[in-house]
């Protein structure tokens, strides 16, 4: 009975780490210039079911992520970003939800980029 | 049994390979280094055009679903080229991906402040940089506030030379003053603790107002003080600063820190400091500043392995501090504990070593274990006149917290456990007490972050204590952000301590008062345990005017008393210690504001208001020595920073005290009778700092530079062993103007590689 739930137990969890990973991590790039994007992009991830961290960086613009990787992936993740109108290397944001950002976010548009960065 | 065992087995092995064996591909995405494999950890891998896709892991492995209708396979990752692959069949594969070109630096031009106070976190924190430490050179951890409105100092008295330090009108015992989270000055170290922690030594300090948090104690009624250590890591190599006063004021600091291996830094920090001559400016007899010798030496030891999450400090300190004050005349060896001169000196020891471990989960940083255990040994004998005093404390504390998240890492929580031993051994006069507490508790915090408007922190901890008895402490604490550049704030909590009544009012021995305790059916020298719960709210608006960043705060106080340990000096031949009948409370308001006039000249203003009243033995009163209003103003320029680093700093600094109402002496004989209320009082310290090059810099400053002077500090001092002694009454300075100069001298890390 031993020796079963031995090998029992040692077939499940190598099968769960090579497949899915509760705490799975990775790194992507998210398009946004200021503390409310991080605001939105890092909520967006967040509203995501199996997200368990999400940290993005204003300097580098990438999202730290955090996730079980059972209840979901990263491009539901990045669709869902997206959708709050954050383009990533993934999936790009349409027209309709960029435009549903505050003006001062708009960083497709050179004008915004340029007075973020004086401002920094 | 044994068959249907293998029968499983198959069973199962069957249905692993095949569920990956038919419909998974794997691989590997690598990079090459120096000709070498490296796996390459959170690597992207999906099909293209359809929603599948995976991390690698720490090996850089991975394993995806796969149909035969899936064709192409794209691996990204943050810093790399993106690669699409064709796929036809489920052989495994393994893949380089090549770095992308050089990303282009961003550099941050904003100037740090170097006082800062958060827009985020949801306590009322402020955060005092190493910077700002620099601004009054001198000398202590204690005389680290003067450029910090939140922190009241009084001013030494002419018996034990030390500045007493206050938050929201009450004194530092009702702060919960950490070195690197660690409890370190309270019981007997309450006396002197803080000028036992060299500034040089201090990296930075955070100063929580309010309730503060329950993870490092039950103690902290009116806020935290948390003073961060220099790291053998991050220190200079060498680092020495020397230090003299008009006042007859020497220290001397040095810091040797070592790299021992990639793991290990060691850090050597010794400070000693001495006044060996004598000043009475005002000519009562007396000496204005004790004549002092301190050794005091610091050894870190800091383990750090970042590919296992751990982090370890193990430190040692000792002290020993000598103190002689009293009558000019007075020589120790001829007149200790005779009429012959008044003198009082005190001698402390004090060895300390503790042990701090962390350790993060590589892989999931929200996840984190901490343990911290102090042990240390404080020995004070000490006489003031024919009164002795001897203090011995042996203590132990340690605290376990486990940080993790629920769900997500907006919502944090902390959970641990905390212990505490304490030995008294106190002897006032002919009367010994000796006492040992010790507590064991739990606690647990959650703290909500919403990414945006709205973060919270609530704390809640159970404690069984033998002389408070079993007791829960909860705090709360709750920022919002109505409108942009603007937090809200929010608190309550409540502390609960035994209050060391000798320690804590240590200089009532510089008096002939006599010592009085009123009740007797308490466990704490016949007192009950200190309660209070305090209340705050404060509202921080930031705004940008003509160009320049600035920023106001509005901070209202509350601390209600359900118990305190009233000291009533209100009977001038006595000094009476009671449970609080009645009421006690402080109400501190201020208002500060903070503005870069021009680019590298701030400005930074406070005003308070102190309404801190209990119920004597004569009724309700005005706590005394406190003043009513306070007006504080810093200003601070430097000249641009050249690229050796060479630049000029310029610091001012006025402080202003309203009236303090005087403890009554209305019984006293008439010439020993004092005013209702002291004067006002107004300061002005001036620093200028000449930085040459990022390894020396010297700074020459003035203190009290408009002289301003309490004339009759000591009340009898004709006659210091007659009824009426008594070195209490201090208002304002006593030495009146103080210039100093000093140096610093560091040597710069040789970067690595």
């Amino acid at each position: 009975m031993k020796n079963l739930i031995i090998t029992l137990s040692l077939l499940l969890f190598s099968y769960t780490t090579i497949a899915q990973n509760k705490n799975a991590k990775t790194i992507i790039e998210v398009d946004g210039v200021c503390g409310m994007c991080k605001a939105r992009i890092e909520k967006a991830a967040f509203s995501v079911k199996g997200v368990k961290s999400a940290v993005w960086s204003e300097e580098t613009k990438h999202l730290s992520l955090i996730f079980d990787e059972r209840k979901t992936n990263i491009k539901s993740i990045c669709q869902t970003i997206a959708d709050a109108g954050h383009d990533t290397k993934m999936v790009e944001a349409t027209e309709e939800a960029y435009q549903s950002i505050h003006e001062c976010c708009k960083y497709r548009e050179e004008e915004v980029v340029k007075e973020h960065k004086k401002k920094s | 049994m044994k068959f249907k065992h293998i029968l499983n087995l198959i069973f199962l092995l069957g249905f692993t390979l095949h569920t990956q064996g038919q419909n998974t591909l794997k691989g590997i995405v690598l990079e090459k280094i120096d000709g070498k494999d490296e796996p390459l950890y959170g690597a992207n891998v999906f099909w293209l055009n359809q929603n599948i896709g995976r991390v690698t892991n720490e090996n850089g492995e991975f394993s995806i679903p796969y149909q035969s209708n899936y064709k192409k396979l794209v691996i990204t990752y943050v810093g790399y080229q993106t690669d699409t692959l064709v796929i036809s069949n489920t052989n495994k594969i393994k893949h380089y991906l090549r770095p992308e070109a050089e990303l282009d630096e961003v550099t941050i031009t904003t100037r740090r402040q170097s006082l800062s106070r958060s827009f985020l976190s949801s306590e009322n924190k402020i955060n005092v940089s190493s910077d700002e430490l620099l601004k009054a050179a001198c000398c202590n951890l204690s005389e680290s506030f003067e450029t910090n409105p939140s922190i009241d100092v009084n001013f030494a008295d002419a018996i034990s030379g030390t500045r007493q330090i206050k938050m929201l009108g009450l004194s530092s015992p009702y702060i919960m003053i950490t070195t690197e989270n660690i409890p370190t000055i309270r019981g007997a170290n309450q006396t002197n603790g803080m000028s036992f922690i060299p500034g040089t030594w201090v990296e930075s300090i955070q100063i929580t107002k309010g309730a503060g948090s329950v993870v490092n104690g039950y103690e902290s009624i009116t806020g935290q003080i948390n003073a961060e250590l220099q790291k053998p890591s991050m220190d200079h190599p060498l680092f020495v600063n020397a230090y003299a006063g008009i006042n007859g004021r020497l220290e001397l600091n040095t810091h040797v820190n070592q790299k021992l291996s990639e793991k290990w830094h060691t850090g050597l920090y010794l400070h000693g400091n001495q006044r060996t001559e004598k000043f009475d400016r005002n000519d009562d007899g007396f000496l204005d500043i004790p004549l002092k010798q301190q050794i005091n030496i610091l050894n870190r030891w800091q383990y750090s392995n970042s590919e296992k999450g751990i982090i370890s400090f193990i430190n040692f300190n000792y002290v020993n501090d000598n103190t002689q004050s009293g009558q000019v005349d007075f020589n120790p060896n001829r007149d200790k504990l005779t009429t012959n001169a008044w003198g009082s000196e005190s001698d402390t020891e004090r060895f300390e070593t503790s042990l701090k471990i962390g350790y993060v989960n590589p892989d999931i940083p929200y996840q984190s274990l901490g343990f911290q255990t102090d042990f240390s040994y404080h020995d004070q004998s000490s006489y003031f006149g024919l009164r002795r005093y001897d203090i011995r404390q042996t203590s132990f504390y340690s605290n376990l917290i486990y940080n993790t998240i629920i769900s997500d890492s907006r919502h944090k929580v902390k959970t641990g456990l905390t212990f505490m031993y304490d030995d008294y051994d106190e002897l006032v006069d002919e009367t010994n007490f000796a006492r040992i507490d010790n507590s064991i508790g739990g606690f647990f915090e959650y703290a909500f972050d919403n990414l945006t408007n709205l973060s919270l922190t609530a704390g809640i901890r159970a404690d069984q204590h033998n002389r408070l008895g079993f007791f829960v402490t909860p705090r709360f604490h709750l920022r919002y952000t109505p409108w942009s550049k603007s937090a809200l704030r929010f608190s309550f909590g409540r502390g609960k301590r035994a209050s060391n009544i000798f320690s804590e009012n240590h200089n009532l021995f510089a008096s002939n008062r006599q010592i009085n305790i009123l009740n007797s059916n308490d466990d704490i020298y016949g007192l009950a345990p200190e309660i209070a719960w305090n209340y705050g709210i404060s509202y921080l608006q930031g705004f940008n005017l003509f160009g320049q960043k600035g920023d106001f705060t509005l901070d209202f106080y509350r601390t209600d008393f359900e118990n305190q340990v009233i000291v009533d000096w209100e009977t001038p031949s006595e000094i009476n210690f009671f449970n609080l009948n009645g009421s006690s409370f402080s109400n501190v308001f201020q208002l500060e504001m903070n503005y870069e006039l021009l680019e590298r000249l701030d400005l930074r203003s406070a005003y308070k208001y102190f309404d801190v009243q209990s119920d004597y033995l004569n009724g309700r009163l005005q706590k005394p020595l406190i003043p009513r209003h306070r007006l504080f103003l810093n200003m601070g320029y430097s000249t641009a920073s050249k690229d050796n680093a060479s630049q000029w700093k310029f610091d001012l600094t006025y402080n202003w005290l309203s009236e303090q109402r005087y403890p009554d002496t209305s019984l006293n004989p008439i010439q020993f009778q004092l005013p209702q209320e002291t004067p006002t009082v107004g300061t002005l310290n001036a620093q200028v700092t000449r930085v040459f090059s990022d390894k020396f810099e010297i700074y020459i400053g003035g203190e009290n530079i408009t002289n301003v002077r309490q004339d009759n500090p000591i009340l009898g001092a004709e006659n210091p062993f007659g009824s009426n002694f008594d070195s209490n009454f201090v208002y304002g300075p006593i030495f009146g103007y103080m210039y100093y100069a000093g140096l610093r001298f560091k040597l710069t890390k040789i970067k690595n590689k």
